[in-house]
Formats: structure tokens, sequence, C-alpha cells
């Protein structure tokens, strides 16, 4: 940019103009050349039939340098407008393509959902708010609150809480990366797996035949009575929740110790020559140093345990009273064709969601940028 | 350096376009689309047995079946992509698209076809508003009980044909120590279904096939007192400890699929599990190498005299989406028994064809249930699958696990009934 | 001096044996897949899997044989002969589920990293509101998502190809990848900017240069956990790319194999294996990224 400048400072009147002329047309002619090169990778990945090896290497290459370069274009433009200008509009070549997608992907599908819940079972009659009566006055949806209102409180405070000791503990052993792979683990099960193993934990025979699932083997190894443990209200959604703290703790435990590895070293040790405990350079250094990141993986798992539809969908079905939002929503929308009710449900969850919302956007505030 | 990389990256891309421009396919093949429910070896033996057709006319017939159909079907067809022809599990669902205008109606020389080589009751439930759309194929029958055959042979038992003869057969076994049924209805997402069939096939021995019809069109309501003896009758069953192995808690968490597995073990701890024809692939394995010998099955007894022993089933039937010459022929000759040939000789599929030959079938088991299928005077279609969505794979199969869990049965009728859309 | 050490020694063996026990907990469970999926069906069914260690069962890979290899079919040809055959081996939808998922991964987490560094440090008109409905998009269920955009990719002809799903599982994920990227990079302390800025640089330099670096160890972390989402989704990949065999994820295969009533689930005890092993590589082969002091040590206290 600055020989350019130089360039166009020592030339006469005319010069000025021919290169005004040039900036304008590289300026059109470089997004024209990224745009061409985009589209016809994108023609190539629609339309090939080369091998898989070659699609895929392409693929890679494409998407990832695709995203870059337009980045890189979007950048170079905008640096070529007027300063004034420029300044305005560089944020916007960061949030830009994030916006545009969640704006295709999410938003005007939330949206048309919100418009469409307020519609009949096929979306052809307008019923005004009769599918939010629905929502909020079915005793599944009542049930569906109260439970997850529990797995919110539990799942969460379980999930961080041990996410939490774990990370602190393995962050002062000489084995962490083993402790820490093993909690880990059940995050890389698929959920149909993740479906068997809590079925051999769970399993009920009768007593007069042996038991197969390992926590009805030890109630009749210290001589009690087996239990169907599923259809114990209301244990039983404990009994589901613990299956979410178990997948989703090494989730946890991974953005935290990321971030306890994030603290400075410093601080510690200077609470350590102070002669603070442990437990108080814990307590008084290290947990406000990870607050904000606990306050993320929090919202995050409350944000889990609102959507949580896998579980119970298949251990219970939402039977003995375990029902929750999300499961009554997939029943709605795609087992009873009513897009009305199910889209209402959907909004509830938004709805659901204000709250965790305000609390992060207060947080957001204290930051300020640039 | 970067300014190096990027032009590298333009140049690559560039590459990659002019070598696509070469690349694009012209599709000249001949090929219908069929989207399923049925997976694995189910679709080995669906591919195999239409392979004749696809010899015969060089049409290609891509089939794909996937667990999630419940979810994928709406989503492609609301969303625009739906396959030529799907393969719907419930009644309801083609009701729904045909209301939406998604389904081509059957044509003259299909519907044809139809009317000569099916009963009459196969038309109908393939039909919305008086016009005929699904053509069935595979089927099941449901309404069998299937026993230990070495155990009963040993123990002198004889095969019930009224309901009292039943009633004093489970008497006897109780009297000899034996526990007469086996009954799982846990099944995931679903579970519940099994009950409903067992309340089904009571409702079609004591009602009949018209106040079977009313009920599923919610003519007569849920808590009706024809719905309500079904159900107490079942009840008797389910609901004494004597009869039922492992009680309401096994009733409530065993999958439907291993509940059967008491009736093969050494001594067999149950005599009896009420099932379709499908069960016989949750048998163990040596049971299955030697279903004949093992295993013997008799249908549900009648209750009512004046409805003999009616047959309840189910059945995916198949819909058109995409009017093409190469739909219509694959859809016509779906409606022939040559397109279940093959399926009955592998095993685990009964088809509803009239001119079909039951020798086809592989084993004196499945050719009893065929030919009990299609002698049926009384066939009643699986009347959940028939039901609007809400109740039929909703508040009826919750009903059951709650009146099962020990809710009162008037409360769980109401709540049925107030569940109707 | 001794003492201390010593005493610090004795609780660095309390806290191994603490940690001991909780992975003990943790993986119990799975480890009673793990020797499940070496058992035969019948026994799987009838005894507990922690009978083995008693009872000497012969562990078999039968179950691991039939997932990898395919299932043993048996079906009539044309010719009316009763044929027994293996399905498809896994390799394909090996190859298909890496297609999907890599950039599948790379992709939202360039765009999310951008985003977040713009709504951390950057002041533009809108900031608030925008970041507010990228926390509220966490939660709506992308079901709904799914007719509007396959209506959309009908229309542009993109349904069943491979950039689908990939645009597909960005959209998805950016919320999460967006909202925890930004929690990371926004704890950068302000003066590693200022002296930046201070020098010249411009944003997009700040960006490549510094904050994509400091960003590595939170980068590394979701891309773990993007890479299980999309390796494990079954859904989205049925909606926009299909489940016929050439296109098949693994997943999509998994599901199948347990047969249309799920007669074979005890499959899954093997199946559930088979599938951990790439998501398992991903997470040891980033795991060293999770290291002390990239940032640390770059400031002072």
């Amino acid at each position: 940019m600055s020989e350019q400048d130089t360039s166009a400072s020592s030339g006469g009147i005319g010069g000025r103009a021919v290169v005004t002329l040039g900036r304008i047309l590289i300026s059109i002619f470089i997004p024209f050349v990224a745009f061409v090169v985009l589209w016809g990778g994108f023609i190539f990945l629609r339309d090939t039939n080369a091998p898989q090896g070659i699609i895929a290497s392409v693929a890679i290459i494409w998407g990832v340098g695709g995203v870059a370069l337009l980045f890189w274009v979007a950048d170079w433009v905008v640096n070529r407008l007027p300063l004034q200008t420029a300044k305005k509009l560089q944020p916007f070549v960061f949030v830009g393509p994030a916006l545009v997608i969640l704006g295709w992907y999410l938003f005007i599908p939330a949206l048309r959902s919100l418009y469409l819940s307020f519609f009949d079972a096929r979306s052809q009659a307008f019923v005004g708010l009769q599918n939010y009566v629905f929502a909020f006055t079915d005793p599944k949806m009542l049930e569906s609150f109260v439970n997850n209102l529990m797995w919110i409180v539990l799942g969460t405070g379980g999930a961080v809480g041990f996410g939490l000791i774990i990370a602190l503990l393995a962050d002062r052993s000489r084995f962490e990366k083993f402790f820490k792979a093993l909690v880990f683990l059940p995050m890389a099960i698929s959920f149909v797996g993740a479906g068997v193993i809590w079925r051999f934990v769970y399993a009920y025979k009768p007593p007069m035949e042996e038991q197969i699932g390992l926590l009805n083997a030890m109630v009749t190894f210290f001589g009690g009575e087996p239990q169907a443990w599923f259809t114990m209200q209301p244990w039983n959604n404990i009994f589901l929740i613990v299956i979410l703290v178990w997948l989703q703790t090494g989730y946890a435990m991974v953005i935290i110790s990321a971030a306890l590895k994030g603290i400075p070293s410093s601080i510690i040790e200077a609470g350590r020559i102070d002669g603070a405990t442990e437990m108080k350079i814990i307590i008084r250094i290290i947990i406000p140093s990870i607050f904000s990141t606990l306050v993320t993986v929090a919202t995050t798992i409350i944000i889990i345990s609102l959507k949580i539809f896998d579980i119970v969908f298949t251990m219970t079905n939402g039977n003995y009273g375990t029902e929750v939002i999300a499961s009554m929503q997939y029943k709605q929308m795609f087992r009873f064709l009513h897009y009305g009710r199910g889209s209402a449900i959907a909004m509830v969850l938004v709805i659901a969601v204000i709250p965790v919302m305000w609390y992060n956007l207060r947080q957001f505030s204290k930051r300020e940028g640039f | 350096m970067k300014k190096v990389v990027v032009v590298l990256l333009v140049f690559l891309m560039a590459g990659a376009a002019v070598f696509a421009a070469g690349q694009r396919e012209t599709v000249d093949e001949k090929v219908v689309t069929v989207f399923g429910a049925f997976v694995d070896e189910e679709a080995r033996r669906f591919e195999e047995a239409i392979r004749p057709f696809t010899d015969a006319t060089g049409i290609e017939v891509r089939y794909e079946g996937s667990s999630e159909f419940e979810t994928l079907i709406s989503v492609r067809v609301e969303g625009g992509n739906p396959p030529d022809i799907a393969a719907l599990p419930q009644p309801g669902l083609m009701q729904n698209f045909a209301q939406q205008g998604h389904l081509v109606p059957m044509w003259n020389s299909l519907e044809q076809l139809v009317d000569s080589n099916y009963a009459p009751v196969w038309k109908d439930l393939g039909s919305e508003g008086g016009t005929p759309y699904g053509v069935f194929h595979r089927v099941n029958a449901k309404s069998f009980v299937w026993y230990p055959k070495k155990a009963w042979d040993a123990a002198g038992y004889e095969i019930p044909t009224t309901w009292d003869e039943l009633e004093a057969l489970m008497d006897q076994m109780v009297a000899n120590g034996h526990t007469p049924w086996a009954i799982g209805i846990e099944s995931g997402g679903a579970t519940g279904w099994p009950g409903t069939d067992w309340v089904e096939d009571v409702m079609l021995r004591t009602a009949g096939p018209e106040v079977y019809q009313q009920w599923i069109d919610n003519e007569i309501p849920f808590n009706h007192p024809a719905v309500k003896e079904a159900f107490e009758i079942v009840g008797d069953i389910w609901f004494n400890d004597d009869y039922v192995y492992g009680g309401r808690n096994y009733i409530l968490t065993t999958s439907f699929g291993d509940s059967p597995r008491p009736l093969f073990e050494d001594p067999p701890r149950a005599m009896m599990h009420r099932q379709g024809n499908f069960v016989t692939t949750f048998f163990p394995d040596r049971i299955q190498d030697n279903l004949e010998q093992e295993v013997g099955v008799f249908p549900l007894p009648s209750i009512n005299p004046e409805w003999g022993i009616p047959v309840l089933g189910g059945g995916d039937q198949f819909v058109v989406f995409n009017d093409t010459p190469e739909v219509r022929q694959f859809m016509e000759f779906l409606a022939t028994w040559e397109s279940g040939k093959l399926w009955a000789q592998a095993g685990g599929a009964l088809f509803p064809y009239l001119d079909q030959d039951l020798d086809a079938y592989p084993n004196e088991i499945e050719r009893s249930l065929a030919e009990a299928l299609v002698n049926a005077e009384v066939f009643g279609f699986d009347a959940s699958d028939l039901m609007p969505g809400q109740v039929g794979a909703g508040s009826f199969w919750t009903g059951i696990v709650d009146w099962v869990n020990g809710r009162n049965l008037d409360t769980v009728l109401n709540t049925i009934q107030r569940s109707w859309p | 001096m001794t003492l201390e050490k010593r005493k610090a020694a004795k609780w660095k063996v309390v806290i191994n044996i603490i940690l001991l026990f909780i992975v003990l907990i943790w993986t119990m469970p799975t480890v009673g897949l793990f020797i499940s999926s070496l058992r035969p069906q019948d026994e799987v069914m009838n005894t507990g899997w922690w009978t083995t260690f008693t009872d000497g069962t012969r562990f078999n890979l039968d179950n691991y044989r039939q997932v990898l290899g395919g299932r043993d079919h048996t079906y009539v040809d044309a010719a009316g002969n009763t044929v027994r055959a293996s399905g498809d081996n896994l390799s394909q939808a090996f190859v298909n589920s890496l297609t999907v998922t890599i950039p599948s991964v790379i992709i939202p987490l360039l765009i999310a990293a951008a985003a977040a560094f713009g709504f951390a440090w950057l002041e533009f008109p809108g900031r608030k509101i925008f970041f507010t409905i990228v926390v509220a998009l966490l939660v709506v269920p992308l079901q709904i998502a799914l007719i509007p955009i396959l209506r959309d990719y009908q229309r542009i002809g993109l349904t069943g190809s491979y950039l689908a799903i990939w645009l597909a599982h960005t959209g998805f994920g950016l919320p999460l990848a967006t909202y925890l990227l930004y929690n990371y990079i926004s704890t950068i302390p302000r003066d590693i900017f200022e002296s930046a800025f201070l020098d010249g640089a411009k944003q997009m330099t700040v960006f490549t240069l510094l904050v994509l670096p400091l960003s590595i160890p939170a980068i590394a972390s979701l891309a773990i956990f993007q890479f299980l989402w999309v390796w494990n989704d079954l859904l989205v990949a049925l909606v926009f790319l299909g489940g016929t065999a050439d296109v098949a994820v693994l997943t999509q295969r998994l599901a199948s194999m347990v047969g249309s009533r799920g007669q074979d689930w005890h499959l899954l005890t093997a199946g559930a294996f088979v599938t951990m092993i790439i998501p398992l590589a991903v997470f040891f082969g980033l795991q060293r990224f999770f290291v002390r002091g990239l940032m640390a040590g770059s400031v002072k206290g």
C-alpha cells in the first residue's frame, strides 16, 4: 500500500487518475477472481465423480483455503476503502461470515418456527396462541418442565463439579494424561454405544434369575431385591441424569483444564511464597481466574440439559414421569406431525434460555473491545 | 510469502475448476429410488427379490433403508427431496402425504393388478378419501402364540382352540409348576407397542371387526366399555403373577425381543409367548437353526365364536412420489407375487398375494402363518398404526405402560381419549 | 525442607489414589461393554460380564468380525439358490465419515475464531445484539432447521453433496464454537493487543499472528468436540447426504447393522469400540496442545 501511495503522489494529475482507475479495477478484479475460483470449486465438488481420495483432498483444500481466501479478500477490499468506512466495516470482515451462516442455518429457521408456532398441525390455519396454551398446560409438558429443571441443576452441577475436581487433581498428578483420557473416553463413544453400556448397568432381571445389570448384581450381592430402576419415580430421573454427567464431565474437564493451563504460573507461585495453603490458592486465586470459563462451561451444559433428548427417548421414552421438553418437541414434530406444537415447544426452549442469555450478556458487557 | 501462498491457492482452484468442467456426469441410466425402514439382512433380501425385475427391464432399483425412517421421510418430503417410492410402515403417514397432495394415485393398470392379486382389505388400507395409493408387499401377522415344542410334548399340553381352553391350560400349567406367559413391552422410543397388539388382538375377538373399525375412527371413544373389556381381559392374564414370568416389572423392563428367551431355557421358565412372525429372528441361534423341531405355534384362540379366529397384522405400503415410466413399471412388479417369491424363500417375510405359492416358504411354521393370513375371515390391521400419531404412537403406547405400572384403567383410558386430536 | 518435601510427596500419592478411584468408577461401564463385546450373544444375555473373571469364559472376536467384515446374510438369488454371504465391510464407511468430518471441523473453527475475535476485541454496532443471538441459537434444536435448509439445498442443487453437509455442520456447530472461543479469546490480556496496535499492526495481522497462535489450546479442545459431534452424527448426514451405500457414514452403517427391529443389538458392543478408534486418536493427537504456558508465559502477572 505504501508503494502505491508514493507512486501516486509522485505522478501528475493524469497519472493519479490512472492509478485511481487501476485501483478501482483491481478492487473489482480481485474479488471477482476469488469468486470465480470458489464457484469453480463448488461446481467441481457438486458434480464430480472423481475417486473419493481426490474429492476429499480437493474438498479440504477448497473448504479451508476458500474460507481463508474469503477472509483475506474481504480484508483486502476493506483496506482499500476510505479510512473512516474501512474502520466501520473492518469488524464485519471477522464476524460477517459467522453471522451470515448462522442467519441462514439457524436464525431464519428459528423465525420460521416462531411463525409456524401460531398455526395448526399442517401449518394451514392460524390458531393464535393455542399451541402455547398446550405447551404450558399439557400435563406431560408440565412434567417436562419440572424434570428439565432437575436435569439443569443436577446435570450441570454434576458435570461441572466433577470436571473441575478432576481437572484440578489431574493438574497436580504425574499421570495427568492417563486420567484425563479415561474420563474423556465416554465422550468418544457414540450415543448408540452409550445406550448399550447403561443397559448393562441398569438392567433388571427377576429375582430368580442371575442379574446382568451391574447395579442389581451389587444389590443382590448384599442380599437386596433387584429393582426395576427406570420405573422408580422420581429417582429414575436421577438415574438418567447420571448418564449425562458421565458423558459430559469429560467435556467440562477438557475446557476447565485448558483454562487452568492458562493461569500465569507466577500468580500461583506468588501465592505459594506468601504461604497460602493449597486450598486457599484454589479458592482465592485459581477459581476467580477461571471463573469466566466456569460460566461458559456451565452455560453450555445447561443448554445441553435443556435440549436433552436421546438419553430419555431411548431409555424410557418419557414413561414413568421422565418426560423432557426436547423429547416432547421431537414427538410432536416427527411422530405426531404437528408442526404447530412442535414449533411452539422449540420456542419454549428459547424462552427457557433467556435467564442464561441475560447472565452471559452481563458478563459480556464487563469486557470492552477496542 | 502470504501472497505466494494465495497465488498458489488460486491456481490450484482454477485447476480444479477446469478439471470439473470435464467431469459433468451425464445420467441416462434408468433408475428408481426406493426408501424404506427395513435394513441390513432384510434390505439385502428385498434387493435380491427384485433383481429379476432389473434383469428383465434394465431399470436399476436403488434401495435405501434407514433406522431413522420416521424422521427422515417427513423431512425429505417436506424439504422437497422425496424418493421416487417410499415404503411406509404406517397408513397414517400415507394419509398425511396424500392429503398434502404429495402422492401419485394409482393408475388404472396398477389398480387392476391390485384388484386381482390382493384381498379387498389391502386396497382399502392403501386408500385415502376413496383414492387408492399404496401397494402392500411384505406384511406381518401378529396373532400367534409360540411355545417350546419339546417341553409341551413332555408335559402333554394341547393347543387350545377357544379362550376357555386357553384359560384352563394356563391353570393346568400353574398347577404343574409352570409359568404360562413370557411378556415384554420395552422397545426404546416405542415402548408399549407389544401391549397395544395384545389389546387389539383381544378387541378383534370380543368386539369384532366393525366395532374395531369404529374404535380406530374414534366413533366409539377410547373409554367405551368394549375397549375397556378388551383391556380387562388382557389385564386378567398380565397382572396375575402366577401367569406371567417375572410379573409387572418384567413386562415393563424387558425388551420385546428378549422377552421370548425364557421359553428356551432348559427347563423353560415360561411356556407361551404371543408375538408376530418376525419374532423368530430374536430366538437364540440354536433354536433358529432347528425351528421346526424346537418351536410350535398356534393362533391366539377365539373368544366370541361369531368372529372366528381373526388375524391381526401390519405391513409396509409402497407409495409413489415421482411419476415416471420406470416407477410405474416397478410398482406394477411389486403388485405381483413374483416380487415376493425369493424373499419368501429366504424366510422371515409373509406376503398377502392371493395367488402366492405357499410351498415357497422355507418351513412349515411360516407356511402355516402365511396360510392363516391369507385365509383369515377377519383381518384387522394394527389399530395403533391406523390411529392418529398422537394416540397410535403416543398416548396408546404410554397408556399401556402407565396401566402396567399400576395406574387405574379408567384414568388411563380417559387420558388416551383426551389426547385424540 | 525434607519434611515439606515428604508432605508434598504424600499429597501426590493421595491425589493419585483419589483420581484412580474416580477413573475406576468412570471406566467401569465401558469395561463392561468391552468385555461384553468379546462374548457371544447368548452369554451376554444370561450372565453378567463380570462373571467372565471367575468362569474363565473363552473370549472370541466374532462380534468384531461381523462389524468390520460385514454381517453374514442369507438370501435366495434369482436362480432360487440359498446364498450365504457377507455384507460390505466398513472401509468405505470409514472413508465417507472422514470426508464428512475433517472439513466439517476445520471450516467452522476458522469462521468461529474470526467471529470470536470480532466479538471480543472489535467495536461495531449491534455487537451486543448479535452476541445475544449467538447464545440464544445454542438452544435452538437443529431439527427445526432440517426442512427449510433442505428446501434451500434443493433449489440450488446441493443435496447429496459433501459440500452440503460441511456447510450444515458449520452452521449447526458455529454457535458453540463461537461462544467457547469468544470466552477464551476475550481473556487474552489487553496489553498484548495494545502493543501490537501501537506498532501499527493491522487487525488481520493481529488475528493471524497473535490471536490464532494464542488460542491453540481452546481451538484444539473445540476441534475435539466438533469432531466428536460430527463423527457421531447420524441425522444430519442422512438428511443432507443420504444413506445409500456409496455415501453412508459409519454411524449409519452401525445403526442398520442391528437389524430392522434391533434383533442384533449385541453387535453394537463391538461397533461402539470400532467407531471410537478415530475420535480417540484425535484426542490423543490434540492432547499435546493442552500445554501450560502458551499464554501464561507471555505475560507478567
